[in-house]
């Protein structure tokens, strides 16, 4: 567990998403949408391919989080699904997810998150709160 | 593309059944992160989504939307407390706000997750893009 001091740099973590782990998380989320499963059905309605759930990118983070802060309380957590995460068929895309401890008080800390894949940002003013 | 009707804003569409957060069910949307998960271990701070996915769900049912024209365009959680296995969730969203930007409708929301006592256990604010057509 790192020290949640203000602008301490977070170690940078990075996961995998596969097909096989969509398929996976529709289930267990109980989403059904086919963008997330179907190219054919991605494609038909402009998306680039196949895009993972802009919760499963949200819930890495967490995992993140939890990983950094010894699966401290959230207090607090959301960002915007501003690009999306292609998976491709075979293979993964690679989620990285880095973060640094922004403010520390009454508490709580504040966690800056920088959520990206291909070297782009997937979250947009990604933000989690974590009793400290 | 159908557009949603602006009279949905203030609307209440209740998650038709309750939730029961039940190990088994942690477990495999702890795993499908990639994650090892066991009893005793927190739940994932987003799980309180899949209870929150059946309001959506019941909103888009109740207007008419397709699912596959749905993307999610922003999603944030207040929590009162973290869940626990064994609450029985229930929940209600309320449509907030819908503009259309861009041949995309952009709808605002807001949910609130209780237990089976009635207490506030987390509150969501969700955008959904309703996609016009490719």
């Amino acid at each position: 567990m790192s020290a949640l001091e203000p602008g301490a740099v977070l170690p940078t973590l990075t996961y995998d998403v596969t097909r096989e782990q969509l398929v996976a998380y529709a289930a267990a989320a109980g989403d059904p949408n086919p963008i997330h499963q179907d190219e054919e059905v991605a494609l038909a309605v402009g998306l680039p391919g196949v895009i993972a759930h802009g919760m499963l990118t949200l819930a890495l983070a967490a995992r993140a989080v939890a990983e950094w802060t010894g699966g401290a309380e959230v207090v607090e957590l959301g960002a915007k699904f501003t690009s999306p995460v292609v998976v491709p068929a075979e293979g993964a895309a690679q989620v990285v997810v880095a973060g640094t401890v922004k403010a520390v008080a009454d508490g709580t800390a504040t966690l800056a998150l920088e959520v990206t894949c291909d070297g782009q940002k997937v979250l947009g003013a990604p933000k989690a709160v974590v009793r400290a | 593309m159908v557009p949603v009707d602006t009279d949905v804003i203030g609307r209440r569409y209740p998650a038709g059944e309750q939730h029961e957060v039940t190990a088994e069910a942690v477990r495999a949307f702890a795993e499908a992160t990639g994650a090892t998960w066991s009893e005793g271990d927190p739940v994932p701070a987003t799980y309180p989504i899949v209870a929150a996915f059946r309001a959506m769900t019941a909103f888009l049912d109740a207007e008419g939307v397709d699912l596959s024209r749905i993307v999610h365009g922003e999603q944030r959680f207040a929590y009162e407390r973290p869940l626990a296995v064994g609450d029985r969730l229930d929940v209600e969203l309320v449509v907030a706000s819908l503009r259309a930007i861009g041949g995309n409708e952009i709808v605002g929301t807001a949910s609130e997750v209780r237990d089976a006592d009635g207490a506030l256990v987390c509150t969501g604010k969700a955008t959904l893009v309703h996609r016009g057509d490719a």
